[in-house]
């Protein structure tokens, strides 16, 4: 029920988000929305020598889908380009402690991840073009 | 303000599915500008054709196909009865937006030209925006809006001033808005529209199922709207135009039944509204249709849209009193219908409607296909409430809860 969803963390990631905002000179940039209820993420990633070193977020949107992406930038901020490449959405749902949403909001939790993937495979496809296909091939699961 | 003359709690007996619990709660029905449930006499009416006439219409000469036939054609004089048209001035289509479709394919597309303008409000729902777009795409047409205040009332000086300029050349108006109840001047637009020899579309999706809509006295020359919003089934929408008009439209799409007869390389079409329903229609929930419409009669659209005023009221004097709680629309019951837009501090709509299906209740969350007017509210979404005949104060005061303890969750 919802007191189970919106815990204290998903309030607080909510309304005071981490990492949230534009990023200069970023290597990556993703946009995406959710056309049935106006979710909107854009994520900017810094990367070097395959690590992630900065990532920012904007969007609007429920607490969901909002928590859901300040806590992801919190997840792959420092970490392997490997690592974060074979994230899959139950390490999402895990993450913000989300397990039980029905098919309508599990949407908006795993929006963020969605972006993510996109912006991975923008920037495999440019010198790895086969890790590029596996992300794009594993993201079409959800 | 007159008490409510319809009995919401000995109505609710006969919508099977209100009696379907929740989350282990009495489902509590407020999306009804979406679609509304259906009483006993329509899905019965459903049964009992494909029971017992099932066969295709128009056609064959057996008993059978008469029997359908006559049922399919009643349902059209019911229909045209509750409007105050003649028959032959109703076409079936899928929807709202299939009529609105047709219209645009079948009467702009060869009446307007390059740099014609379209008179469209901030209001609209996407169904009486895209098409307008793509024909401007097509033909050249412009599109040009007409704003709203900050109580979601048209700009109708400019209205006004749009038409007599001749700058628009068809008035394509929502007669209720969706997302803020807001009820327009209708027939004072179409008085002025016709003064300048402007055509008007009425997109009546909204009104037509809450309040009494007479075409004849209105005057507009099309009016659409789909019987799922008004107890009816899904898939059949109801496309109004004066008889002039759709003499001279050409054909939607071709095929079947739209025809008088077909040659190798011509084809004389069939007399109006034959003309525009090619293919087999969808004949039993026409037939279905007919069932809401006889309900709506027995109960009156003049006491239904009492029962909404009483409702819409009442509701608005509840939920005005919660802090940090906004209402987008008309305060005046007498100047809107019974749709309520709101927001509440800075829980988004999708949560509030999560929270709120706790409770078994069913609201809508989202921009309700009118961007254009979430634009102009400056939000990126509302939550929304809409009341029907079978609501009871009862629901309201569940509903009413239901957002203050919304407002606990969230630590408002």
């Amino acid at each position: 029920m919802s007191d189970d969803i919106y815990r204290e963390i998903i309030l607080d990631h909510y309304r005071n988000p981490r990492n949230k905002g534009k990023l200069e000179n970023a290597d990556v940039t993703v946009h995406d929305s959710n056309p049935l209820c106006g979710d909107e993420i854009d994520i900017h990633l810094k990367v070097d020598g395959g690590v992630i070193r900065d990532v920012k977020f904007e969007g609007k949107g429920c607490a969901i889908s909002q928590a859901s992406a300040s806590m992801l930038t919190e997840l792959v901020m420092g970490k392997d380009l490997d690592v974060i490449k074979d994230l899959k959405k139950e390490d999402i749902l895990e993450n913000i402690g989300l397990t039980n949403l029905g098919p309508a909001r599990i949407k908006c939790a795993l929006l963020s991840l969605k972006v993510l993937k996109v912006g991975m495979v923008k920037y495999y496809s440019e010198n790895d073009p086969k890790s590029a296909e596996q992300i794009k091939n594993e993201s079409s699961l959800y | 303000m007159q008490r409510s003359v319809v009995n919401s709690y000995e109505l609710r007996n006969d919508f099977p599915i209100l009696k379907k619990k929740i989350n282990g709660k009495e489902l509590v029905y407020l999306d009804n500008a979406s679609t509304t449930q259906k009483p006993y006499s329509v899905i019965n009416s459903i049964t009992d054709f494909y029971s017992n006439y099932n066969s295709n219409i128009h056609r064959a000469v057996y008993q059978l196909a008469e029997e359908a036939t006559t049922l399919y054609e009643q349902s059209r004089e019911k229909i045209a009865n509750f409007i105050s048209v003649r028959p032959e001035e109703i076409v079936f289509t899928r929807n709202t937006t299939e009529s609105i479709n047709l219209i645009a394919h079948s009467w702009a597309r060869t009446n307007l030209k390059k740099d014609d303008g379209i008179a469209i409000s901030e209001l609209e729902h996407h169904s009486n925006i895209v098409p307008w777009q793509i024909l401007s795409q097509e033909i050249g047409t412009r599109l040009e809006y007409v704003g709203i205040d900050e109580n979601g009332f048209l700009d109708l000086e400019h209205l006004i001033e749009l038409i007599s300029s001749k700058k628009v050349k068809l008035v394509s108006l929502s007669h209720m808005s969706n997302v803020l109840g807001t009820i327009v001047p209708i027939e004072r637009i179409i008085k002025i529209a016709h003064e300048n020899d402007i055509p008007v579309m009425v997109d009546g999706a909204q009104s037509v199922p809450h309040m009494p809509v007479n075409v004849k006295n209105m005057d507009c020359d099309f009016l659409v709207f789909s019987a799922h919003k008004m107890l009816g089934p899904t898939g059949v929408g109801v496309l109004y135009a004066k008889k002039e008009f759709l003499e001279k439209m050409r054909p939607f799409m071709g095929g079947g039944d739209m025809i008088k007869e077909v040659f190798k390389f011509h084809t004389n079409y069939n007399e109006v509204p034959y003309k525009f329903e090619a293919g087999t229609p969808n004949i039993a929930d026409v037939v279905g249709f007919g069932a809401a419409i006889d309900y709506l009669k027995k109960i009156g659209m003049e006491n239904i849209r009492k029962h909404e005023i009483d409702l819409t009221e009442y509701a608005l004097d509840s939920i005005l009193s919660i802090n940090h709680l906004t209402v987008y629309g008309p305060r005046d019951p007498n100047y809107r219908g019974g749709v309520i837009s709101f927001n509440i501090a800075d829980i988004h709509p999708h949560d509030l409607a999560t929270i709120m299906n706790d409770h078994g209740i069913a609201i809508r969350s989202g921009h309700h296909c009118a961007q254009v007017l979430m634009q102009r509210l400056d939000v990126p979404a509302t939550s929304r409430a809409s009341f029907y005949i079978y609501n009871t104060k009862e629901e309201i005061d569940k509903f009413v809860n239901a957002i203050k303890e919304a407002g606990r969750i969230f630590k408002i």
